[in-house]
């Protein structure tokens, strides 16, 4: 459920009181209910303003409450056909932080087509089925793969984002990287707006004489080198051992290396399956991390006393990590309608919407995995008659229980914020349930196991005994007999 | 104005989630040649490699291990993703001749110990409860991050067995077994909480066939160097060292993996061509029908190599660019950079004080002393070259204490009184009958 507040303006249309139910039909005949919770309310006098100004930038400025909306919601400014905030042609804009202009108009139609273009927006910022089906995807089956719902990171309750610096040929170049800085700058206000989604951890290193694992090929053309993307995929594991990344924490980890060639192999360049150079220079790999190679610029070897001092320019790193670490965490570019204004990201590089987006995902994603732990666990329990559940496991089950519960509740209500924490929950109840080092099943007896084993013991003890029972039996019998004989 | 509002049934998407079935046959798409490695699905790969037997004369069981988890380092699986598992230590048992060594043939070319093996379960653990808390995850948390299965719904496992087995049962270090129902649950308990993508087992034993049939989970290819009732055979001794170096099926194999670099094409279909009847003597066996896909479009190098999928990236954010910020900082490290200490290193072991004291002692040869101080050494090159077990100090032997045993008369009085008891008990009369 999602709340949609409707805010018009004085002279703007009037309100709209069309279904706002839809499924989202996934693969193999799920479904998931879906719906808009929607309360309307005329502009405030600060809004009119704001909303008469020149240009949708400035209003939004105007606009920044003091007041956070909720997560999970949206507000919707409804202005009339003829105002100037919009450029002309233009019917909506989406902006980057749970805000949306729309503009109305007056026509017989008037409900249907300001209808359909608010649902256009509303989708455009909440839960598409392919973000669903990207979070659901070890849940169904694989006829629908494509490299989108293969590249996010599962969700998890804390990520390890690793920067590495590998220099091959430090008798050439002496790199300096401020990383800290950068990270401070730029990738911080990432992480702080992504926090809810996770605790994440950042740590840098430096490499030296890490080689790339492939030798690039000399292109006279432009007497560069060049990495062709088939060789691209054996780059990464020659370097990989070397990272030790995997060895610091329970945690995904995330690789970004940035790689100054040698200064034989300089300038380097990644080409595409067309063979043109790729812009960014750099390339990711599916929950693993990204690499982007850093060319150095041919100006400072006039000094030509090696090593030359390199320093990085790190907003140009920044900006391509900072897309791939958006890719990896798979926020991806949605769905705009037509005729629709889109404002990229702030400076933090993310649009509050879009974290939304996420934390609906990884909810879904949470309660679909609790849910397949415990039932497992209850199949396997049901298998095993003679296991022991402890207490522990027992109550980790029932506050998983619980927290499942809980979640879906609020999901259903739209408090997103509550329904992500008690999802989370819900995981690390069911998976510390399951994981538990007391129910390893391990004797396995078949039948006829069992009568090999305790047939040789048991026979033999056995004989005497039913023989002297039955020898029991017939005395008693003749006993019994001999009072009648006799009278 | 008239505000209404629509009221509709809550969400039941969850129980959808839990009437779940899986197994619908994956599409074949028509992708390009660049494409082709999506096929696979699978994001990163593991390795779990075990040998279960001790003994020195079953080096071979050792060696197959060896071979094939060097071949998979070779093809770039990092020893962070192998869980090696070697019940006894070969290349330093005091029975080899040719110390820190495993080799696979007897010309002795291919040396499979190499140089950076990490063993992670080594002799007396390797065990089936410890095999089984690997493979489904159910380990104490006091576990080292290297003795983990980590693996997630996106990795393909490559899981080696080799021992002494027989039908359906395969034998553990002398003492113990695991059977093939167990495994086929095991792995049913992987996949319900999806640790595998898609997984391969090959088992070298006698009957291995027979370990491979109870499997009922999706995505299992198998494959076994023998069938139900034949036995798999070593493949040539070695006088040198005086035992069979490897199995057949296994040898076979290695030959081909040695062809295999992380690039090549070659699909699941030759692999199950290793080894015919002719070279192996006993039939090799595979299982296919549980995996989804069609084993020719399957790579080798999807099990034993670590080849990953890259994307280009093709868009970037847009930031700000915060310079004077960045020059007060530059200013900042470079004043920060003259004023700090150069770094070194904290004392680790004083191995130098501890060899003088050997030496010292060995020239003043004094017996009991040396004793007690060669305990304090034997324990710091432990600690230093930890994988020597074997190797034993023969020098300076003081002979060790006996066992306590019961003075000789008491077992004697002992016995005298239980027979006076039994024939006060029954009468004397039977006393005849003993002497």
């Amino acid at each position: 459920t999602q709340l949609i507040f409707y805010i018009f303006s004085r002279d703007g249309a009037c309100c709209l009181p069309f279904s706002s139910c839809y499924f989202l039909t996934l693969p193999d005949k799920m479904k998931i209910k879906c719906r808009f919770q929607k309360a309307y309310r005329r502009a405030l006098d600060h809004e009119e303003e704001a909303l008469s100004s020149g240009s949708v930038q400035e209003a939004e400025a105007m606009l920044d409450e003091p007041q956070e909306q909720a997560e999970g919601s949206l507000t919707v400014y409804m202005i009339s056909e003829h105002s100037s905030l919009l450029p002309q042609d233009m019917m909506s804009y989406i902006g980057p932080k749970r805000t949306a202009v729309v503009r109305g108009i007056m026509h017989r139609e008037a409900f249907n087509i300001i209808g359909r273009r608010i649902v256009q927006v509303a989708q455009a910022m909440s839960l598409t089925e392919d973000v669903l089906a990207a979070a659901l995807a070890d849940h169904l089956p694989e006829d629908k793969w494509s490299a989108e719902k293969r590249r996010p990171l599962k969700s998890s309750l804390g990520y390890e984002i690793t920067f590495s610096l590998l220099n091959p040929d430090p008798k050439s170049h002496d790199v300096h990287w401020d990383i800290e800085g950068a990270v401070r700058r730029y990738v911080q206000p990432f992480l702080n707006a992504l926090s809810a989604a996770g605790n994440f951890s950042v740590d840098s290193q430096i490499l030296y004489y890490a080689m790339l694992g492939v030798n690039p090929r000399f292109d006279s053309a432009s007497s560069s080198y060049y990495l062709d993307m088939h060789n691209l995929p054996h780059v990464i594991n020659p370097v990989e051992s070397r990272l030790g990344s995997s060895a610091a924490s329970l945690y995904p980890v995330l690789n970004f290396l940035l790689y100054v060639p040698e200064l034989a192999h300089s300038p380097l360049y990644i080409q595409d399956k067309d063979g043109a150079p790729v812009a960014t220079n750099a390339f990711h790999s599916p929950r693993w991390g990204g690499i982007m190679v850093y060319n150095v610029d041919s100006k400072t070897y006039n000094a030509s006393v090696l090593p030359v001092r390199v320093e990085v320019d790190m907003v140009r790193v920044m900006e391509v990590f900072l897309a791939q670490l958006r890719l990896l965490f798979g926020i991806a570019q949605p769905q705009v309608p037509p005729k629709c204004l889109l404002s990229g990201p702030k400076s933090e590089g993310l649009m509050t919407w879009e974290l939304d987006r996420l934390l609906w995902a990884r909810s879904v994603e949470n309660l679909a995995t609790a849910t397949t732990t415990l039932t497992s666990l209850a199949q396997l329990l049901g298998k095993i008659s003679n296991i022991v559940i402890k207490d522990d496991v027992a109550s980790e089950v029932y506050r998983a229980v619980a927290a499942v519960q809980k979640s879906a509740g609020e999901l259903a209500s739209g408090h997103l914020a509550s329904a992500f924490v008690a999802s989370q929950e819900a995981v690390t109840s069911s998976e510390r349930a399951f994981f538990d080092p007391s129910l390893l099943h391990l004797l396995y007896f078949p039948d006829d196991q069992k009568f090999a084993i305790y047939i040789p013991l048991f026979l033999p003890m056995a004989v005497p005994i039913l023989l002297s029972l039955v020898k029991i039996f017939l005395e008693t019998h003749k006993s019994w007999k001999k009072p009648e004989k006799t009278d | 104005m008239a505000v209404t509002y629509c009221f509709s049934r809550l969400a039941t998407a969850l129980v959808a989630v839990l009437l779940l079935s899986f197994g619908s046959v994956a599409a074949s798409h028509v992708e390009d040649q660049a494409e082709q490695f999506f096929r696979s699905g699978h994001t990163n790969n593991w390795a779990v490699l075990v040998c279960t037997s001790r003994f020195w004369f079953n080096y071979r069981h050792v060696a197959n291990t060896l071979s094939v988890y060097r071949s998979v380092k070779r093809l770039g699986i990092p020893d962070s993703h192998i869980v090696l598992m070697l019940a006894d230590d070969m290349a330093c048992n005091p029975r080899n001749p040719k110390p820190a060594t495993v080799f696979s043939h007897k010309n002795m070319e291919l040396n499979v110990y190499g140089d950076d093996v990490e063993v992670d379960y080594r002799s007396y653990e390797v065990t089936v409860e410890n095999f089984l808390r690997v493979l489904t995850g159910r380990i104490p948390p006091s576990t080292p991050r290297s003795k983990r299965l980590l693996s997630d719904d996106r990795s393909n496992i490559l899981i080696y067995m080799t021992g002494h087995g027989g039908n359906g049962f395969l034998k553990f270090q002398d003492s113990e077994e695991i059977t093939n129902i167990e495994l086929a649950d095991a792995f049913e308990q992987m996949w319900q909480k999806r640790r595998y993508n898609e997984l391969l087992f090959i088992i070298d034993t006698c009957q291995g066939a027979s370990m491979y049939e109870r499997f009922y989970s999706p995505n299992i290819m198998a494959l076994a160097s023998s069938q139900v009732g034949e036995d798999s055979l070593s493949h040539q001794p070695d006088p040198a060292i005086g035992v069979h170096l490897m199995d057949r099926y296994t040898f076979y194999v290695l030959e081909f993996l040695e062809e295999i670099n992380p690039a090549s094409q070659t699909n699941m279909n030759d692999l199950f061509q290793v080894c015919p009847k002719s070279l192996c003597v006993s039939t090799p066996g595979h299982r296919t029908d549980l995996f989804q896909r069609d084993p020719k479009n399957v790579l080798i190098t999807d099990f034993f190599g670590s080849v990953r999928k890259v994307e280009i990236t093709t868009e970037t954010i847009n930031l700000q660019q915060g310079s004077e910020i960045m020059e007060s900082s530059y200013k900042e490290d470079q004043m920060d950079e003259e004023a700090m200490e150069p770094l070194k290193y904290a004392e680790q072991l004083p191995v130098a004080q501890i060899i003088h004291q050997v030496e010292k002692l060995y020239k003043e040869k004094m017996v009991h002393y040396t004793v007690k101080k060669m305990n304090e050494i034997t324990h710091a090159q432990r600690i230093l070259f930890s994988s020597w077990d074997g190797f034993d100090l023969q020098c300076n032997k003081k002979p060790k204490l006996k066992d306590w045993h019961p003075p000789g008369g008491f077992i004697l009085g002992l016995w005298a009184l239980i027979i006076m008891v039994f024939f006060k008990t029954y009468g004397i009369k039977h006393m005849k009958f003993i002497f």
